[in-house]
């Protein structure tokens, strides 16, 4: 048996055991891994998020036990001190010797502190470790008590430093980035994409000092400011250090390996050092004269040294490095690829730019306007991956460049994704080409997107690539001339339109008849929700009705939190209430010791109801004037409004009006997803409505009626489908266009896919709506009012009664309640405690 | 939490020491579920009536650790019946209390009987 000796057990080095053990020819050899730190690898890119949850557990790679499963030796808390080359040994602190065969030096990189007079007071920290973190952590809770209004400086507005800045945020400092050079991510943008995301942070409360070159930091012992220049002076009570990294290549240094000239230890393509004997991967080794310090290319290097070890010589490390990246930074996407910045002399660039919405998208194209030669995303990094590819693969691109970044065109500007080579890499996490995706399909050995999921793992890690995945495969199946049909589940060969039509003609009214009717087998998760969606769209049957069929929401008339406690919203129709109201909710709240927040669709959201209790909450509720809001259901939730001409001085109609009577006309309307709405006064749009499914907006002679806009994970504005009409015609449109997508949308799409779908887009909808083309215009209405006339509120119905009460129990044999939940305090309120795994 | 979860092992019929009698047949929804409380442990019971069977496994999702699997919703997956946790839709045989949609440890699983009106929960101890 020959010894492989990794140190490091960071991301990199983690990466290697992992892919080391899932390699054939593995058993004749025996891994020992050192790591300095007291635990096991854990994924440092997400480290602000210790600040969220303080869970070092949550951030792990694996599991201490992992590694003695797979029968590696994991050593934590000891670090390898040398390596004796002529007798292929190390040493470690504790003055143990360990004999190897081929050793991997894995060790990263160390932060990199500048030599700044004061650097060495408290209050000073690097950002780079969970060590590092509970310290800050201690010391702000420290700051906090001396000084209510407490200050972080961060020095250095990389990468790295803006997600130190977070943390600051969420540790309760006002944080400031503190950066050398004139612009954010010097390294990844350029001016203007730096100067739209600062603008963006900004926004969300980074204060950001540019240009700044510090000379030293003030204090007696601990730290309590930093100076710039002679009268140039920021206060602060913390400074967190980010100014770039330094590889810990000390172990090559001393035992004669052959290093950079700044440092890092330089390999080969197969990761080799200067001793065959010793590899060296991650932000130690120097490649192409070129330290990597992203993840990807360590786990790539990684996987080299796997194969060159195992005897797999063919597998070698790219000459070029692919460095794009796409991240989400504090919430904003932020993405590079190719060459980001380019030479007026090698291309053209087309840019994007809307500082109002914190957009920016470059894109270089060569000088014969042919090829993609790189770019940058500020704000919506959305069409990265198809980009990334074009990019990768050298694909053709439109004539008129611009195509590739202008918001969205029917069809959009890519074409199909068949248009792909086979080499092209659609999973990146799983390393998937779209050979393999369309392969499964074309050899037989997959026959719909699910197998070819479980047999390629593709989009199994981050999911990014679904959408892409999904399309390659329906592609595929279509180009082979199967019939792509979205069934519902393998209890109905149907789709959701076609069971709609079927319940309707045959007027079934439970689930069992539709199952025993069109189905087969006895239902599932998927088809039981959407029958009982149809069901209270064509006959408005509410979820008492037949509560094993719905989606636990549904069932319970409230929202399951992560401990399963519930939530509880009561309507507020267009966000008014009344102080007499609001003092009603605040003794509720207080009574049942709920914790307490205004919604994004300016209502009131109780948290932590146990299940015991809601049946007593809603009836107090209800005995107040309120009724239910719907939040737990696929159905209307509210209708958002400015004040209008009520009260603002530039309003042209009264949207607060407008907005409850739209509310209320549509409350407890469910449909294939969730429902919203707005109406603004005026153009200034500040209840945002064509940021919802359905958008009124008032003008000069009457309003704008905007439809199929959805914020989410896919923001979308809505489209326009009739100009200055009056409040009678908004709701006849209205009831059609709601009543129309009810019936032909596919489970769980939103407004804004249907419209995407629906062929012809917007012009045919008005087409259907406003001319009446397909001639059910009448009948739609006539559905419609009838959903309207048959609403109850069902928190009435199960407060009244005794049967469907007892649903809310949360033992059938007992009055106790659930011994398993656990609150924690949080800003003098609670919160249930954190997951544990 | 290891010891919440190891408080529950599936008990095998012809193992059955105590016959707990749970509740009235009425007191459970047809084709749902209820939580029933013994010692300190919490029993999810089903009623499948389209099966014409009873079924009973932990009530701790073993995914999060809450007490929610009574309040998940049945159905059968290429004709193995089944519960889907209400908090992630994952999915458990309710034969063998194996994870039918990842790679989640099984849930322990007790057989039931029904004698005269009521339901009764198989225990070891």
């Amino acid at each position: 048996m020959k010894n492989i000796i990794v140190v490091g057990n960071g991301m990199v080095g983690y990466k290697f055991c992992e892919k080391f053990v899932a390699q054939s020819g593995n058993e004749a050899f025996k891994v020992t891994v050192f790591g300095e730190e007291p635990r096991p690898a854990y994924d440092r890119v997400h480290l602000s998020e210790f600040f969220e949850n303080q869970d070092a557990k949550a951030l792990e790679m694996a599991p201490a036990e992992w590694y003695a499963e797979n029968g590696i030796e994991l050593i934590t808390g000891e670090r390898v001190s040398d390596i004796h080359r002529s007798k292929k040994t190390i040493t470690t602190v504790k003055d143990r010797e360990f004999s190897y065969d081929y050793l991997v030096l894995a060790t990263g990189s160390s932060a990199f502190v500048p030599p700044i007079k004061g650097v060495e007071k408290e209050g000073v920290f690097v950002y780079r470790t969970i060590e590092d973190l509970e310290g800050m952590l201690a010391y702000a809770e420290k700051v906090k008590k001396t000084n209510p209004n407490p200050r972080a400086a961060v020095l250095g507005g990389g990468l790295l430093g803006l997600e130190a800045g977070k943390a600051a945020m969420d540790m309760g400092l006002e944080p400031h980035i503190v950066e050398f050079a004139s612009k954010l991510m010097p390294r990844q943008l350029d001016s203007r994409s730096s100067q739209v995301l600062q603008l963006k942070l900004e926004s969300i409360g980074l204060n950001i000092h540019l240009s700044k070159a510090t000379n030293q930091i003030l204090g007696d012992k601990a730290i309590t400011g930093m100076e710039f220049g002679e009268d140039d002076v920021l206060d602060c009570d913390m400074l967190i250090i980010s100014a770039g990294i330094r590889p810990r290549d000390e172990l090559g240094k001393t035992c004669g390996l052959e290093m950079g000239v700044r440092g890092g230890i330089v390999v080969d393509n197969k990761m080799q050092t200067s001793d065959d004997s010793i590899y060296a991967i991650g932000e130690i080794a120097l490649y192409n004269q070129m330290i990597f310090g992203l993840v990807a290319p360590g786990y790539d290097m990684a996987g080299v040294a796997v194969d060159q070890i195992l005897g797999k010589t063919e597998s070698l490390m790219p000459a070029e490095i692919d460095m794009s990246t796409k991240l989400k930074l504090i919430g904003v996407d932020v993405a590079s690829f190719g060459e980001p910045f380019m030479p007026a002399s090698k291309g053209h660039s087309v840019i994007f730019e809307n500082k109002t919405q914190h957009l920016y998208k470059r894109i270089n194209v060569s000088l014969d306007g042919k090829s993609l030669l790189g770019g940058i995303l500020v704000g919506d990094a959305s069409d990265y991956n198809m980009l990334h590819q074009v990019y990768l693969n050298g694909m053709a691109i439109p004539e008129d460049a611009a195509q590739l970044i202008l918001p969205a065109t029917e069809g959009g500007a890519f074409g199909s994704a068949l248009d792909l080579p086979d080499t092209a890499q659609i999973c990146s996490c799983e390393n998937v080409s779209k050979g393999q995706i369309c392969g499964a399909i074309k050899d037989g050995s997959c026959e719909d997107l699910a197998g070819v999921i479980s047999s390629t793992k593709a989009s199994t890690s981050c999911g990014g690539c679904k959408p892409m995945v999904t399309d390659l495969v329906n592609e595929t199946l279509k180009s082979l001339g199967k019939t792509v049909k979205n069934v519902i589940c393998e209890h109905f060969e149907y789709s959701r339109q076609e069971l709609y039509g079927i319940i309707k003609i045959k007027k079934l009214t439970s689930f069992n008849e539709v199952l025993d009717t069109c189905g087969t087998g006895h239902g599932c998760e998927t088809c039981k929700p959407l029958v009982s969606s149809i069901f209270a769209s064509l006959y408005n049957f509410t979820p008492n009705k037949e509560d094993v069929t719905q989606d636990t929401n549904d069932k319970f008339l409230a929202n399951i939190q992560r401990n399963g406690t519930y939530s509880v919203v009561p309507r507020i129709a267009g966000g008014e209430i009344t102080p007499e109201g609001l003092i009603v909710l605040g003794q509720i709240g207080s009574k049942y010791n709920l914790y307490t927040k205004i919604t994004g669709g300016a209502r009131i959201d109780f948290f932590g109801a146990e299940l015991n209790d809601l049946p007593a909450i809603w009836k107090e509720l209800i005995d107040a004037g309120f009724e239910s809001g719907h939040a737990y259901g696929k159905s209307l939730r509210t209708v958002k409004s400015c004040v209008g001409s009520t009260w603002c001085r530039y309003g042209l109609d009264e949207s607060i009006s407008f907005a409850i009577e739209l509310e209320n006309r549509y409350k407890g309307l469910r449909s294939p997803h969730k429902l919203k709405g707005g109406v603004s006064g005026c153009i200034r749009e500040c209840a945002e409505a064509r940021g919802k499914d359905f958008g009124v907006i008032a003008v000069e002679g009457g309003w704008n009626l905007y439809v199929g806009g959805n914020g989410g994970a896919t923001p979308r504005h809505a489209e326009l489908l009739a100009e200055k009409i009056d409040n009678e015609t908004v709701l006849k449109y209205l009831d059609r266009y709601l009543m129309y997508y009810i019936q032909t949308a596919a489970p769980l799409m939103r407004t804004a896919a249907w419209l995407d779908k629906l062929e012809g887009g917007i012009e045919q909808l008005k087409k259907i709506v406003i001319d009446d083309s397909l001639n059910i215009a009448s009948e739609l209405e006539k559905e419609m009012q009838f959903l309207i006339d048959a609403y109850e509120c069902e928190w009435k119905q199960a407060i009244e009664n005794e049967n469907t009460k007892k649903r809310f129990n949360h033992f059938v044999n007992s009055d106790d309640r659930d011994d398993n939940l656990v609150f924690v305090p949080m800003r003098d309120q609670k919160m249930p405690e954190h997951w544990k795994n | 939490m290891e010891t919440l979860l190891s408080k529950y092992k599936t008990v095998k019929e012809e193992d059955v020491k105590v016959w707990f009698k749970a509740a009235s047949v009425d007191a459970f929804p047809k084709d749902g579920g209820a939580c029933v409380k013994y010692k300190d442990l919490q029993i999810a019971v089903f009623n499948f009536s389209r099966l014409n069977t009873w079924y009973a496994c932990q009530n701790l999702s073993p995914e999060k650790q809450e007490m929610v699997l009574s309040r998940g919703m049945l159905g059968d997956h290429k004709g193995i019946p089944k519960i889907a946790c209400p908090l992630h839709k994952k999915t458990f045989s309710l034969l063998t209390g194996e994870n039918l949609n990842g790679d989640l440890d099984p849930i322990a699983t007790y057989p039931v009987k029904i004698e005269g009106e009521n339901v009764y929960i198989g225990f070891s101890d």
